[in-house]
């Protein structure tokens, strides 16, 4: 029973294509599965948005909306039908083709890091054995599709918007693949299906995630601090910082190719979100043994909600970053110490099974922290400012 | 040390967000059209006209003196005065307006019509659920639609409306005053010119007109 809950999707597929004559049974079944990512997703988009809404409204002691439905449940409904009624402008200088084509790349390029990722067991689309380089390579082009759009817009405020993106999205990739990379190096694998059963064991009902080791707990912090970056999303909203820049890249969209940048922008949240809990949270794997009986895309679908609602909280809390704040975080703290997670990460892996191990692995990376953010982040003082008048 | 800050502030959000749930004095929302705020008293929005007694064409205060439509700053007001005089609520004959328009898309609520105005005949409503369908003759106010009662204008702005009525009680005993020593004076004119010995020295009562000090009231 617990097995057929845990593989109900998989074995609804195989029901379903089982009507279909042989040779198409195996071209069915991806596009059954593709068509699932495809509607899931951006359902969950929408109740993330809701949540979103009501959370950052309850965070500033408001209500959030509640007018459309009970509770205000239907508001996503609302928006969808509003954004998909309002007039699509595009502007008499765009260059209109890219105008197009970038809103329209940014959703597929992040439907596509979903390929590789394992939302529950057996329920991989595509097991790459180099599942985690494709998803970088995959998630490096939506820079392109940020850039195409404020390239194409033809206004001063996409292109600085465009480039305060792309400069940032560079700067974050770095650490962002770093701190991951020490996940591979354990595993001694790209494959995400291998990283996941690697920490789908349990010690005494524990289990072993690698966010529980010194290194792991650090690299998914960097990647946490990266990932936000790299989605654009607050405190490192600059590219849309709507207090200079309208609304950045997509000042020039409305209507729904507006919807599907904020589409694009929250799937591939929840995706570089799926991406951390297979590299650190232990994909689909229960956190306790004695929990085995959930099935296994419950834990991951609520894994990444869970990371939304901390996407969300910390957007609730943090003021935007200014842009060199933004870019000495990322070089000069960021990256130098997820450089050193790498050789934490090594020496764990071949300092044997002992209780030293955790001791200096802890001892190393608490020492790092400490004097980065000391010497790094050392705030200059410039003393006060001083005017001149005109006279 | 770097994230202290961070935590902290995490922590303030998470009590505002618990907060929301258990206590009602954290949200200050008040849910429109079910819920209503108290009304304030010095609110203020749109002007009236304000009238005497129970007919609105006969009491209306204003007189056409044209002295708001002039000052209005963005213009909305638009007046035509009548050529013949009728009396007013006091019995006076008085210029009125056959025309008073009043156009709300365009006021600013400034208020310096009620400030400029000598006769206490324009005063600011606390209307404002005013929205409509037809955006250009739906927001234009005529004299019918500006005209409200004595009455109303206690209902919304009580203590200025009892401060306005005090000092129109006070002028109009003065203007009593002033009218009798008038007719005094003619009296003794006619009784000097039947007997001229008597020198005429039937002092005139004191000359004060009978315009207000405009910032009197409207300092709140």
């Amino acid at each position: 029973m617990i097995e057929k809950a845990d593989q109900i999707f998989v074995l609804l597929g195989h029901w379903l294509v089982s009507f279909l004559p042989a040779a198409l049974q195996k071209p069915a079944l991806v596009l059954l599965a593709v068509v699932a990512i495809i509607v899931t997703f951006p359902a969950l988009f929408a109740i993330t948005v809701l949540l979103e809404r009501k959370g950052l409204g309850r965070m500033q002691n408001r209500y959030g909306p509640n007018r459309v439905g009970p509770y205000g449940l239907f508001q996503p409904v609302a928006d969808g039908i509003k954004s998909l009624t309002k007039e699509d402008i595009v502007p008499l200088s765009a260059d209109a083709v890219v105008h197009f084509l970038a809103p329209v790349l940014l959703v597929v390029v992040v439907f596509m890091g979903y390929a590789v990722l394992p939302i529950g067991r057996n329920m991989t689309l595509v097991n790459l054995d180099a599942g985690i380089l494709f998803f970088f390579a995959i998630g490096a082009s939506s820079e392109l599709s940020v850039f195409m759009a404020g390239w194409s817009s033809r206004n001063k405020y996409s292109l600085l918007g465009a480039m305060r993106a792309v400069a940032q999205m560079i700067s974050y990739e770095v650490p962002l693949l770093m701190s991951s990379l020490a996940v591979v190096m354990i595993t001694g694998s790209l494959n995400a299906n291998r990283i996941v059963d690697a920490q789908n064991q349990y010690t005494y009902g524990l289990p072993h995630w690698y966010i529980f080791t010194p290194w792991g707990f650090a690299g998914f912090l960097l990647f946490a601090v990266a990932a936000t970056a790299e989605t654009n999303r607050s405190p490192f909203d600059l590219p849309e910082g709507e207090s200079e820049l309208v609304a950045g890249y997509f000042t020039e969209y409305s209507g729904f190719k507006f919807a599907l940048f904020f589409l694009g922008e929250y799937v591939g949240m929840m995706g570089i979100s799926g991406l951390g809990t297979t590299l650190f949270l232990g994909g689909y794997s229960a956190p306790l043994q004695v929990l085995g009986f959930v099935p296994s895309w419950a834990w991951f679908i609520g894994k990444i909600m869970l990371s939304m609602c901390v996407f969300i909280w910390v957007r609730g809390t943090l003021p935007r970053l200014r842009q060199d704040q933004l870019m000495n975080f990322a070089w000069k703290f960021v990256l130098p110490l997820s450089l050193l997670n790498l050789f934490v990460a090594a020496a764990w892996r071949f300092m044997g099974q002992g209780f030293l191990r955790w001791v200096v692995c802890s001892a190393v990376l608490l020492i790092a922290y400490v004097v980065m953010a000391r010497v790094g982040m050392k705030r200059e003082h410039f003393g006060p400012r001083s005017y001149r008048y005109a006279e | 040390m770097l994230g202290e800050g961070i935590l902290k502030g995490l922590g303030e959000t998470a009590r505002n967000f618990a907060g929301s749930f258990v206590s009602k004095e954290r949200l200050t929302t008040i849910q429109y059209p079910e819920e209503r705020a108290e009304p304030i008293e010095a609110t203020r929005d749109f002007p009236f006209l304000v009238y005497d007694g129970n007919d609105w064409e006969a009491g209306l205060r204003c007189v056409a003196c044209q002295i708001c439509e002039k000052e209005c700053p963005p213009k909305c007001i638009y007046i035509v005065k009548s050529t013949d005089k009728k009396p007013d609520a006091l019995g006076k004959p008085q210029i009125y307006p056959t025309r008073f328009d009043i156009d709300i898309s365009v006021c600013m609520s400034c208020q310096i019509c009620v400030e400029v105005c000598p006769f206490e005949a324009i005063k600011m409503d606390t209307e404002f659920e005013l929205s409509t369908t037809d955006r250009f003759g739906g927001l234009l106010y005529d004299r019918a639609q500006l005209a409200r009662s004595n009455e109303y204008y206690h209902s919304i702005h009580p203590t200025e409306a009892a401060e306005v009525d005090a000092r129109l009680a006070e002028e109009k005993v003065k203007a009593d005053a002033k009218a009798k020593a008038a007719a005094a004076a003619a009296a003794a004119k006619a009784a000097a010119a039947a007997k001229p010995a008597v020198a005429a020295a039937v002092p005139a009562s004191s000359e004060e007109p009978a315009t207000k000090k405009p910032e009197a009231e409207t300092q709140k």
